[in-house]
C-alpha cells in the first residue's frame, strides 16, 4: 500500500526523524492556514499524489507570500498531474501539502528495500539527490553505497556510520545522519514497510540535516497488524473499479485495452494478458479471482469487468484445480441474470469438473463462446471484439 | 525416479483441523500419499479423515516418523509454524499459506539457511510439489499429471496445471513438479530445482516458468550456463504487466524498471534455453525436444 508524502512525514516524526514542519490541506482556505500556522516564507505547496516526478510536472511551487500560497493551492487542488510515473492518464490531486523552506546546501537519497537475490534488506545511499535511484544506477552505479542489513542484528550503528562517511557529510553530522538511517530502519521494520525512502535527504546551508521528501510503502501482507496505517488509504489514488475490486477480495488492475479477462491465478492471469497481446488485440484488465472463489465472487468479478466502458469482448479463462469448473460455471449464469453481458464472452475452462461446468452453461441458454486452448480463446476473444466496433 | 518426494516420503499436515488443511490433507491421502499425521496445537488426539492430530510438530514426527509437512496454517502464525517444522527435524517444509508478510520471512528464511542448510522449505504461497502417481504434497489437481521424465519448476500454481495439461495430453509424462512460489522471499529458488533436476538420472528435460519482478530467473540463467546440460524449456509471464504494478503475487511487481519479462528472456535466451511466448505451444515445443 502506498501513502501520501505528508502521511509518510508524519511517521517519520513519531520516530524523531528531522522533517520540516508542514500541514496537509484540502482547500484552498487550509492551505492559507497551514502558511499562516508556519509563519515565515517562502513555504512549498506540494501535490500530493502516489507517484514521483511531481517536482519536473509541476506539482511543487515556491510561495514567497500568502497571495502565491493561495494562487498556486487553487491551481494544484482538483488538477490531474501527469508525471513521468503516473502514465498518460495522471494522478488526482485531491490534498497538497504546505511546508516551510529549507535552503538547500546539497542533497543525498537515502532507501531501504527488500534484496530479493539475498534475502536481506538492503540500505542503499547516494551523494546524487533528487534523481532517481534508477538513472544512477544506470548512468552511476558506483555512486550507490550499499550495506547489507542482517535480519538477526539490524541495521548497525557502525554500518550507518560508514554510510554518512562514505556520503561525505562533515565531521560533525556523521552522528545525527548515522542516526536518521538507524531510525529510518526502525521505521521500516516497526511498520512493516517495503520500501522506505529520503530522496532528498538535504544538508542545509544553516548545517541541519532535513528530510525534503519522503516515501513510505506498506507490504500489504502485514496490514493486518497496522490498523491505523490503514486507514491512510486514499482511493482517489487508484480507479474506481480497483477500489471496487479490492472490496470484493479480488486481484484486478485496469489497462487500457478492450478484452476484458477473467482467470484465477496470478501466473495464468499475467499469461492470458499476454496471450492477447500475442493474438493481436489489447487486455482490458489483470484479474485473478483467486483460488477459493465461490459463485458469488465470480458474479462480482463480471460486474466489474462489465463496467469498464472500454471492454468490447471477455475473455474466461480458468483452470479448475481449487477453484472448481462447475462452481465458475454458476457464477457466469448467476452474474449473467443480473448484469445483462453486452459483449461477447469466450470461455475457456479446463480442470476438475470440467465437463459438468461445460453442460451447465451449454444449458444455461447464454450466448457463449467456447475454446479448447487458451491460444484459440485469445484468437476468438479478438475476432469478437473486432466484431463490435 | 524424482526429486524430493517420493512413495516413501512421509507427510504430516500443519493446520490439518482448517477448512484447506483437512481438505487438501483428505484428497493427498487419496492420490496416495502417506499421509501420517496432522498438526493442530490444543487438538492432539482428534482424527481427521483417520489421520490422527497432534498438538506440536515435535509430538507428530516422534509418533508418525514424518520427515515432510505440509502448512495450511493462516498468515500471522505460517512463519511460526515453518519455524517449528524445521526445529523438530522434518528435512522438507512445504508452505502452501498466502500472504505471510515479508518481515516476518526474512528472518526465517535466514535461519534455516543458516542452522538447517540440508533442510528444504518450498514456497510460502505456492501449490506444492508432485512427483506423479508416487506423491502429491500440495493443492494441484493430481489427474492432470503423469509419471515421465519432464522436470517442472514453476513460480506460478495454475501456469504449473496449464504446462502439466499440456505435456500429460501429447503423453508427457513429470518426474516432479514443484511449485516454488510467487513471494518475493521464497524458501526455494530456481536455481536450487534446476540442480536436483539435473542431478535426477530420470528427468530428461526441464519446464522452468517465471513471471515478472525480483531476478530469480536471471539468476537461474546463470546457473543453467554453469551447471545445467539438459534441455530447458522456459515462459515468462508478464510481458504485459505495467510497471509499479502488483499483479496478484507479492512477489509479481517491476520495480524500478528491473524484473521485466524481456530481461528475463533476453538471460534465458544467452544460456542457450528454449524460449516459449505463447504458452499455448510449451508442449509442442518440449515434444520436438525429446523427439530430438
Amino acid at each position: 500500500m502506498k501513502v501520501h508524502e505528508h502521511q509518510a512525514k508524519e511517521i517519520f516524526r513519531k520516530y524523531g526523524l528531522p522533517v520540516p514542519q508542514g500541514y496537509p490541506a484540502f482547500t484552498v482556505e487550509e492551505a492559507v492556514e497551514a502558511a499562516q500556522q508556519i509563519g515565515k516564507f517562502p513555504v512549498v505547496v506540494k501535490a500530493q499524489i502516489h507517484a514521483g516526478g511531481r517536482g519536473k510536472a509541476g506539482g511543487v511551487k515556491l510561495a514567497k507570500n500568502l497571495d502565491e500560497v493561495q494562487q498556486y493551492a487553487a491551481e494544484l487542488l482538483g488538477k490531474t498531474l501527469v508525471t513521468f510515473q503516473t502514465g498518460p492518464e495522471g494522478l488526482p490531486v485531491s490534498r497538497i501539502y504546505i511546508e516551510e523552506g529549507t535552503n538547500i546546501d546539497k542533497e543525498y537519497y537515502v532507501a531501504i528495500t527488500l534484496d530479493r537475490s539475498k534475502s536481506k534488506l538492503i540500505i542503499m545511499a547516494s551523494a546524487e539527490g533528487g534523481m532517481e535511484i534508477e538513472e544512477v544506477a544506470a548512468t552511476n552505479p558506483d555512486a550507490i553505497i550499499t550495506e547489507v542489513i542482517d535480519p538477526f542484528l539490524g541495521l548497525r550503528p557502525f554500518q550507518a556510520r560508514n554510510i554518512a562517511l562514505k556520503l561525505g557529510f562533515p565531521k560533525n553530522l556523521i552522528n545525527k545522519v548515522a542516526s536518521i538511517f538507524v531510525k529510518l530502519y526502525e521505521v521500516y521494520m516497526n511498520e512493516d514497510a517495503s520500501m522506505v525512502e529520503i530522496n532528498p535527504l538535504v544538508l542545509t546551508k544553516e548545517g541541519n540535516v532535513v528530510v525534503l521528501d519522503a516515501k513510505v510503502d506498506f507490504d500489504d501482507n502485514a496490514l493486518y497488524r497496522h490498523p491505523d496505517i490503514m486507514e491512510m488509504e486514499d482511493p482517489t489514488q487508484e480507479s474506481e473499479l480497483e477500489v471496487k475490486a479490492k472490496q470484493y477480495n479480488l486481484n484486478y488492475i485496469k489497462l487500457d485495452g478492450n478484452i476484458a479477462c477473467m482467470v484465477n491465478g496470478a501466473g495464468l492471469a499475467m499469461a492470458t494478458m499476454d496471450t492477447i497481446k500475442l493474438a493481436g488485440g489489447e487486455p482490458a484488465n489483470f484479474l485473478d479471482v483467486g483460488g477459493s472463489a465461490n459463485a458469488e465472487q465470480i458474479a462480482n468479478a463480471f460486474k466489474i469487468i462489465l463496467s469498464d466502458p472500454n471492454v468490447k469482448a471477455i475473455f474466461i479463462n480458468i483452470f479448475g484445480g481449487i477453484l472448481r469448473c462447475d462452481r465458475l460455471a454458476e457464477g457466469i449464469i448467476k452474474a449473467s441474470e443480473e448484469v445483462k453481458p453486452h459483449v461477447p464472452i469466450v470461455v475457456r475452462m479446463e480442470g476438475t469438473n470440467v465437463e459438468l461446468g461445460k453442460k451447465m452453461l451449454e444449458e444455461s441458454g447464454l450466448n457463449l463462446i467456447t475454446a479448447d486452448t487458451m491460444w484459440e480463446g485469445a484468437v476468438k476473444a479478438v475476432e469478437a471484439a473486432k466484431g463490435q466496433n | 525416479m524424482s526429486v524430493l518426494v517420493n512413495k516413501d516420503t512421509k507427510v504430516i499436515v500443519q493446520g490439518i483441523t482448517g477448512r484447506e488443511g483437512s481438505f487438501h490433507a483428505t484428497q493427498c491421502k487419496a492420490y496416495g500419499t502417506q499421509v501420517v499425521g496432522g498438526v493442530t496445537p490444543g487438538k492432539g488426539g482428534q482424527e481427521v479423515e483417520g489421520i490422527p492430530v497432534f498438538d506440536s510438530v515435535k509430538e507428530a514426527v516422534d509418533n508418525t516418523g514424518a520427515d515432510c509437512s505440509l502448512i495450511f496454517v493462516p498468515p500471522p502464525f505460517a512463519a511460526d509454524a515453518i519455524v517449528e517444522a524445521v526445529d523438530a527435524g522434518v528435512k522438507t517444509v512445504i508452505c502452501i499459506t498466502e500472504g505471510i508478510p515479508v518481515n516476518d520471512m526474512i528472518p526465517v528464511k535466514n535461519y534455516i539457511k543458516t542452522y538447517y542448510p540440508e533442510t528444504v522449505l518450498i514456497g510460502p504461497n505456492c501449490p506444492g510439489v508432485i512427483t506423479p502417481e508416487e506423491a502429491k504434497i500440495g493443492i494441484m489437481p493430481g489427474h492432470i499429471f503423469k509419471k515421465g521424465n519432464v522436470g517442472l519448476v514453476s513460480r506460478s500454481g495454475t501456469l504449473t496445471y496449464e504446462a502439466a495439461y499440456q505435456l500429460t495430453q501429447r503423453g508427457i509424462g513429470q518426474s516432479t513438479a514443484v511449485g516454488i512460489g510467487g513471494d518475493p522471499v521464497p524458501g526455494t529458488v530456481f536455481s536450487d530445482v534446476l540442480k536436483w533436476f539435473q542431478d535426477d538420472p530420470e528427468t530428461e528435460a526441464i519446464v522452468m516458468i517465471g513471471e515478472i519482478g525480483g531476478t530469480a530467473e536471471e539468476e537461474a540463467a546463470e546457473f543453467i550456463k554453469e551447471y545445467v546440460t539438459k534441455p530447458v524449456v522456459a515462459y515468462i509471464a508478464g510481458v504485459t504487466a505495467p510497471p509499479g504494478k502488483r499483479m496478484g503475487h507479492a512477489g509479481a511487481i517491476i520495480a524500478g524498471g528491473k524484473g521485466t519479462a524481456e530481461e528475463k528472456y533476453k538471460a534465458l535466451e544467452s544460456a542457450g534455453v528454449t524460449t516459449v511466448k505463447n504458452i499455448s505451444t510449451i508442449g509442442e515445443v518440449v515434444e520436438k525436444i525429446l523427439k530430438g
